[in-house]
C-alpha cells in the first residue's frame, strides 16, 4: 500500500514536472514571481529550453531588473520608462498596459546567481542571432557558462559563421564547454591548445581547475598549458606593473607640478595646494551639473568646459593667496607654512558648508569609461587619458616659460629679483602670475583627478605629501625633476607593491627618499648656478 | 532664620546674576540636555554630519511629542573634527560644562576608545551608532551598530551558499576595525573548512586612491578555477576610486562579488553604480526596506534636511534605535541620573526601521536583522536575503581564541563586561 503511494507520488510529480517544460512562454512567465530563487532558476532554466523566439527578451528584461508583479493581481510586467514615467507593458508582447506608480508592482528579483544562469542562457539563445555584436557576445557569455550541453549549438553556429572574430570566441567557447565535459581526453587536449593560445585569465583559470583533475594524463596537459600561460602571464606582468607605474607617475606629477612652480620656482612653500586640486575638482562638478541640468547633450565635453574654468577659479583663489597672505610673509618659510595650513583648512571648511560634506558625483565621460587591451595588457581609459594630459600640461608649461615673455620675467625674478627690478621688471606681479599659474594648474590637476578620486573637501589632503615629496626628490625649482621624480617614484612604487603591499611599498618609498636626499639634498635634478647659493 | 534663608538666597541669586549663570541654571531646569559628538570638520565630517543632523531631527520630533517627563530635549551639538584626543575633550565638556544626560556620537573605533575613560570616569551614558569589531562591552556605552556575527558572518555565510564561494579576498584599510573583523573572519573560514592558500589579505593605507594593483591582483587571485568573492572592510574614502577601478577594469560583480560592510547609501551617492550591479554590501538596514516605518523615517528626513535627494543609511537608523531605546529608559526609569537608566536600558525593546522590535542585551549590544543588498543602478541596494529572526549582537567572537570564553552582562549580580567562563573570574580580556 506505502509503496502503491509513493509509485503514485512520484508519477505525479513526473507528471507536473513534464507539464512544466510543456508550458507555454505566458504560463512561465506568470510563474517568476512565485518562491524564492532556486525556483526562480528553474523558471528561468525551463523559459530559456521553451524554444519561443520571445524568450530572449524576457529573460534580458528579467536579468535588466524590469520585470514587475504588479501588487493588485500578480500579473507580470515590464516597466519601462518613456520621458521620465515608468509605463507597464506586457513583456511579451509589449503591448502598453498603463502607468507604474513606484509603490504599484514589486520588482522580480534576481541575485548573482541568477544574472549568472540568464547570461549563460542568453548566450545559447543568441549565438544564432543575426548581429555579429550580439554573436560575440553571445560567445563570451556562453565561454563564462562554460556549459557541455551547449557544445552543439556551438558546433551548429560555428557551421554557418563566417566573421572571423566571432568564429574564434565561439572556438574559444567550445574549448571551456570541452574542459567541463566528459568527452574524450584527445579532445580535451586540442581545448587545452585552444586556451593556452587564448593565454587570458579566464584560460587560466579554466586549466588552473583542470590541473586539478584526478585524470592523470589530463591532469599533467593542463598543469603544462597552465605552466606555459603563467610564463607569459609573467612577462606581460612587468609591463602591466610599468605601466601601473606610468599612470600613478602621472597622477602625481600632475598634483605635484603646479607645486614645482610655487614651492619649487618661488620657494614658497604652499600647504594649500591640495585645496587649489580640490577646487578645480568642484569645479568640474558645477560644470556637469549645469550642463546635466541645462544641455544634456553636452555631457562628454564637460571636461574640456571644465578645463579652464578650473584654470581660473584656482588660479583666481591663488593670486588671491598670494595677495593676501604669502606676500607679506616671503623669506619666512615658517610662518608661510602655517599661514597656508590655516588657508587650506579655511578652504576646506568653505567647500564643506557649500558643498556639504558627502562626496559628489563627477561622471565619467563615454571616452573616459571602460578599458582597452594591448596584448595581454588591460589599460583603463581614464588612467590613459590621464597621462597624456598630464604630459601635455607638463608640455605647455615648459612652453609658457622657456617661449613666453611672462616665462622669460618669471626667470628672471626666480634667479636674481634685484636685478631683475632693476630692469623694470614688477617683481610683486610677476610673482602673484607666477603663483596664479601654480595654482591654475592645480586647478586643471583636479579636473583630472575628479576622474578617478572622490570630490569631496578631503580630496587634497590625500595628494599634498605626495606632491612634495615628488618635488623634493626630483630637484627643487626644476620642471623636469618634477617629472622625472614623478615617474621614478611611480614606478618604484608600483613594482614594490606587488611584493610588499600597499602600505609597505609606502613606507620603502619615503625610507627609499630620505637616503636619496641624504646622498642628494637637493634632488635629481640640481638647480645650479646663483639661485643655489642664494 | 528664615530672614537668613531668604537674604542667603538673595546673595546667591545675586551672585549667579552677577557671574551670568543664572540663565543657564534656569534652562537646566526646563530641559534635558543630550549631546551629540558627531565630527562635523576633519575627513570624518562626510560620514557624521548627517548623523548629527538626524539626531538634530529625532530630538526635534521628541519635542513636537511634548518632550521626555514633562520637559524639552536641547541638543547639545560640539565638534571633535576628527581629531581623536580631541574627542575626550569635548566629551568631558558635554558631560561636565554642559551638563547633557546622554551622549550620541563617534563613528571611528578610535574616537570611541579616545572617548570611554571619560564616560567610565564621569559615570555618563554614550550611545556607539556604527558597525564595529567588538571585543569590548563597556558599562557606560550602549552599541547600536552591528558587532562582527551581525554583520561580517552572515555574508560571509550568504556568499558560500547562495554563490558557492571557495576563495576569499580579505580587503580593508590599514586600522583596528579592518583587522580584527579580518582575524575573526580568518578563523572562521578556516573553522568552515577553507585552506589557507584560499584566503588571500591585503591592507591598504586610508585614502587609497591608486587601486590599479590590487584590483589587477584580485583578478589573478581569482582565475585559480574556483569561485572567488572579495570581502572589503575598506574604509568610507577609499572606496570610490576603488569600485570606479573595478568597473573600469571590467570585474563583474557575476565574476567576482565584492561585499562591503562599510560602503552604504551614503558612499554610493559620490559614485555611477550602473558598473556595479550586483556587487553587495551587508547592513542591519537599506533605504530600500519596504515598511511604513522606514517610509515615515525617510519622509521625515527628507522634510527636515530640505531635500529629496539625501539617503539614509545604517548608523542613521540605529541612532533612530538608540534614541528611542534612550527615551524609553528614562520613562522607564522617572530620571536622567546615569545610573537609573543604565540598569533600566537593558531589556527595552523599540521598533526597528525593517519592521521588527530591537531589544537591548544584557552585554548593552541589541538585537538586529541582518540583510544582504545588492548594489542597484539607481545608487540603492535591494535586499536578497536576510536573516529568518534578529541576530543578537556578540561583543567577545566566539571565533578569536582568546575571546571565546568571554561574556559580557552588565545586570546585577554580575555586572561585567569580560567575564572569563573558563576561570569563573571577571576581567578576562583587555578591558
Amino acid at each position: 500500500m506505502r509503496m502503491f503511494a509513493l509509485t503514485l507520488g512520484l508519477l505525479a510529480a513526473l507528471l507536473t514536472s513534464g507539464a512544466a517544460l510543456a508550458q507555454p512562454l505566458e504560463a512561465l512567465v506568470a510563474q517568476l514571481p512565485a518562491g524564492g530563487y532556486p525556483d526562480r532558476a528553474r523558471v528561468i532554466a525551463a523559459i530559456a529550453e521553451s524554444g519561443d523566439d520571445r524568450a530572449a527578451g524576457v529573460l534580458e528584461a528579467l536579468a535588466a531588473g524590469e520585470l514587475f508583479a504588479l501588487k493588485a493581481d500578480g500579473r507580470v510586467v515590464r516597466g519601462i520608462e518613456r520621458s521620465g514615467e515608468t509605463v507597464a507593458v506586457d513583456p511579451l508582447t509589449g503591448a502598453e498596459i498603463g502607468p507604474l506608480g513606484r509603490r504599484d508592482g514589486e520588482k522580480i528579483k534576481v541575485n548573482n546567481a541568477l544574472r549568472r544562469d540568464i547570461a549563460a542562457a542568453l548566450g545559447a539563445l543568441t549565438l544564432m542571432s543575426p548581429d555579429p555584436a550580439r554573436r560575440l557576445a553571445a560567445a563570451a557569455r556562453v565561454f563564462a557558462g562554460a556549459d557541455p550541453g551547449q557544445i552543439e549549438a556551438l558546433d551548429a553556429a560555428l557551421a554557418r559563421e563566417t566573421d572571423p572574430a566571432v568564429r574564434a570566441a565561439m572556438m574559444d567557447a567550445r574549448a571551456a564547454s570541452v574542459m567541463a565535459s566528459d568527452r574524450p581526453l584527445a579532445e580535451k587536449r586540442e581545448a587545452i591548445d585552444r586556451l593556452v593560445a587564448r593565454g587570458d585569465r579566464d584560460a587560466l583559470s579554466i586549466l588552473t581547475a583542470a590541473a586539478a583533475s584526478p585524470d592523470a594524463a589530463l591532469a599533467a596537459a593542463a598543469e603544462a598549458g597552465r605552466a606555459e600561460v603563467e610564463r607569459v602571464r609573467a612577462l606581460w606582468g612587468t609591463a602591466q606593473n610599468l605601466w601601473y607605474g606610468l599612470s600613478l607617475g602621472s597622477v602625481l606629477m600632475l598634483a605635484a607640478i603646479g607645486l614645482a612652480i610655487s614651492f619649487g620656482v618661488m620657494g614658497v612653500i604652499n600647504m594649500a595646494h591640495g585645496e587649489l586640486v580640490m577646487l578645480g575638482a568642484y569645479t568640474t562638478y558645477v560644470v556637469q551639473e549645469a550642463i546635466r541640468a541645462a544641455a544634456p547633450g553636452l555631457f562628454d565635453w564637460s571636461l574640456a568646459i571644465a578645463l579652464p574654468l578650473a584654470f581660473l577659479v584656482s588660479g583666481a583663489v591663488g593670486v588671491a593667496i598670494e595677495r593676501g597672505v604669502c606676500r607679506h610673509l616671503y623669506g619666512r618659510p615658517l610662518e608661510t607654512l602655517l599661514a597656508t595650513w590655516g588657508v587650506s583648512l579655511i578652504l576646506q571648511q568653505a567647500v564643506r558648508s557649500v558643498f556639504g560634506p558627502t562626496n559628489k558625483e563627477v561622471g565619467n565621460p563615454s571616452w573616459m569609461s571602460g578599458a582597452f587591451e594591448i596584448g595581454q595588457i588591460a589599460i583603463t581609459w581614464n588612467r590613459f587619458w590621464i597621462l597624456i594630459f598630464a604630459l601635455a600640461v607638463f608640455a605647455l608649461l615648459l612652453a609658457v616659460l622657456k617661449r613666453t615673455p611672462m616665462g622669460l620675467q618669471m626667470r628672471a625674478v626666480t634667479q636674481n629679483r634685484r636685478m631683475a627690478a632693476s630692469m623694470g621688471v614688477r617683481t610683486d606681479w610677476v610673482d602673484a602670475l607666477t603663483f596664479g599659474l601654480g595654482a591654475g594648474i592645480a586647478g586643471l590637476a583636479g579636473v583630472a583627478l575628479s576622474q578617478i578620486d572622490n570630490v569631496s573637501p578631503n580630496l587634497g589632503q590625500g595628494y599634498i605629501v605626495d606632491s612634495f615629496m615628488v618635488v623634493v626628490f626630483g630637484g627643487v625649482g626644476n620642471l623636469w625633476g618634477a617629472l622625472a621624480g614623478a615617474f621614478t617614484l611611480g614606478a618604484v612604487n608600483k613594482f614594490l607593491e606587488p611584493h610588499a603591499g600597499a602600505v609597505l611599498a609606502k613606507v620603502l618609498l619615503l625610507v627609499f627618499i630620505i637616503l636619496f636626499i641624504q646622498r642628494r639634498p637637493r634632488g635629481l635634478f640640481a638647480l645650479k648656478g646663483r639661485a643655489v647659493e642664494q | 532664620m528664615k530672614k537668613m534663608t531668604c537674604s542667603a538666597l538673595g546673595l546667591a541669586a545675586l551672585a549667579a546674576a552677577a557671574f551670568g549663570a543664572a540663565p543657564a541654571a534656569t534652562a537646566q531646569e526646563d530641559t534635558i540636555k543630550v549631546g551629540v559628538l558627531h565630527s562635523l570638520s576633519g575627513t570624518m565630517a562626510i560620514s557624521e554630519t548627517t548623523l548629527k543632523d538626524v539626531m538634530l531631527m529625532l530630538i526635534e520630533e521628541q519635542n513636537r511629542k511634548g518632550g521626555l517627563l514633562g520637559k524639552k530635549l536641547e541638543a547639545v551639538v560640539v565638534d571633535p573634527a576628527s581629531d581623536w584626543p580631541l574627542f575626550a575633550e569635548k566629551a568631558r565638556e558635554l558631560i561636565e560644562v554642559s551638563k547633557v544626560s546622554a551622549v550620541f556620537g563617534a563613528w571611528t573605533s578610535v574616537s570611541r576608545k579616545s572617548v570611554l575613560p571619560v564616560f567610565e570616569e564621569l559615570n555618563s551614558i554614550l550611545f556607539y551608532p556604527v558597525q564595529y569589531e567588538g571585543e569590548e562591552s563597556q558599562r557606560n556605552v550602549f552599541y547600536t551598530g552591528a558587532a562582527p556575527n551581525q554583520q561580517a558572518i552572515p555574508a560571509v555565510d550568504y556568499l558560500m551558499e547562495a554563490e558557492g564561494v571557495e576563495r576569499w579576498v580579505l580587503a580593508g584599510t590599514d586600522y583596528v576595525y579592518p583587522r580584527t573583523t579580518n582575524r575573526i573572519l580568518e578563523a572562521y573560514l578556516k573553522s568552515k573548512g577553507v585552506a589557507p592558500e584560499d584566503i588571500m589579505i591585503n591592507y591598504t593605507p586610508f585614502g587609497h586612491s591608486d587601486w590599479q594593483t590590487i584590483v589587477s591582483d584580485i583578478k589573478g587571485f581569482g582565475s585559480a578555477g574556483k569561485k572567488t568573492a572579495v570581502v572589503s572592510t575598506i574604509n568610507g574614502d577609499a572606496n570610490v576610486p576603488f569600485y570606479k577601478e573595478l568597473g573600469n577594469q571590467g570585474v563583474k560583480a557575476t565574476d567576482i562579488p565584492v561585499v562591503a560592510f562599510s560602503v552604504g547609501e551614503e558612499e554610493l551617492a559620490g559614485l555611477d553604480t550602473a558598473p556595479l550591479v550586483g556587487h553587495l554590501a551587508a547592513w542591519n538596514y537599506f533605504m530600500s526596506v519596504d515598511t511604513p516605518e522606514n517610509a515615515a523615517f525617510i519622509e521625515a528626513w527628507h522634510k527636515f534636511i530640505g531635500s529629496e535627494t539625501r539617503v539614509t543609511n545604517d548608523p542613521m537608523e540605529a541612532h533612530y534605535i538608540g534614541f528611542n531605546m534612550w527615551v524609553k529608559a528614562v520613562e522607564k526609569a522617572g530620571t536622567t541620573d546615569a545610573d537609573a537608566v543604565i540598569d533600566a536600558l537593558v531589556g527595552v525593546a523599540v521598533p526597528n526601521l525593517t519592521g521588527g522590535f530591537s531589544a537591548m542585551m544584557p552585554n548593552h549590544h541589541i538585537t538586529k536583522p541582518v540583510l544582504v543588498g545588492e548594489i542597484q543602478a539607481d545608487g540603492q541596494f535591494e535586499v536578497v536575503w536576510e536573516t529568518s529572526g534578529l541576530v543578537v549582537g556578540d561583543e567577545w567572537s566566539d571565533y578569536l581564541p582568546d575571546s571565546a570564553p568571554l561574556i559580557a552582562d552588565w545586570r546585577a549580580p554580575m555586572s561585567c563586561g569580560n567575564f572569563n567562563t573558563r576561570t569563573g573570574q571577571c576581567g578576562g580580556g583587555t578591558n
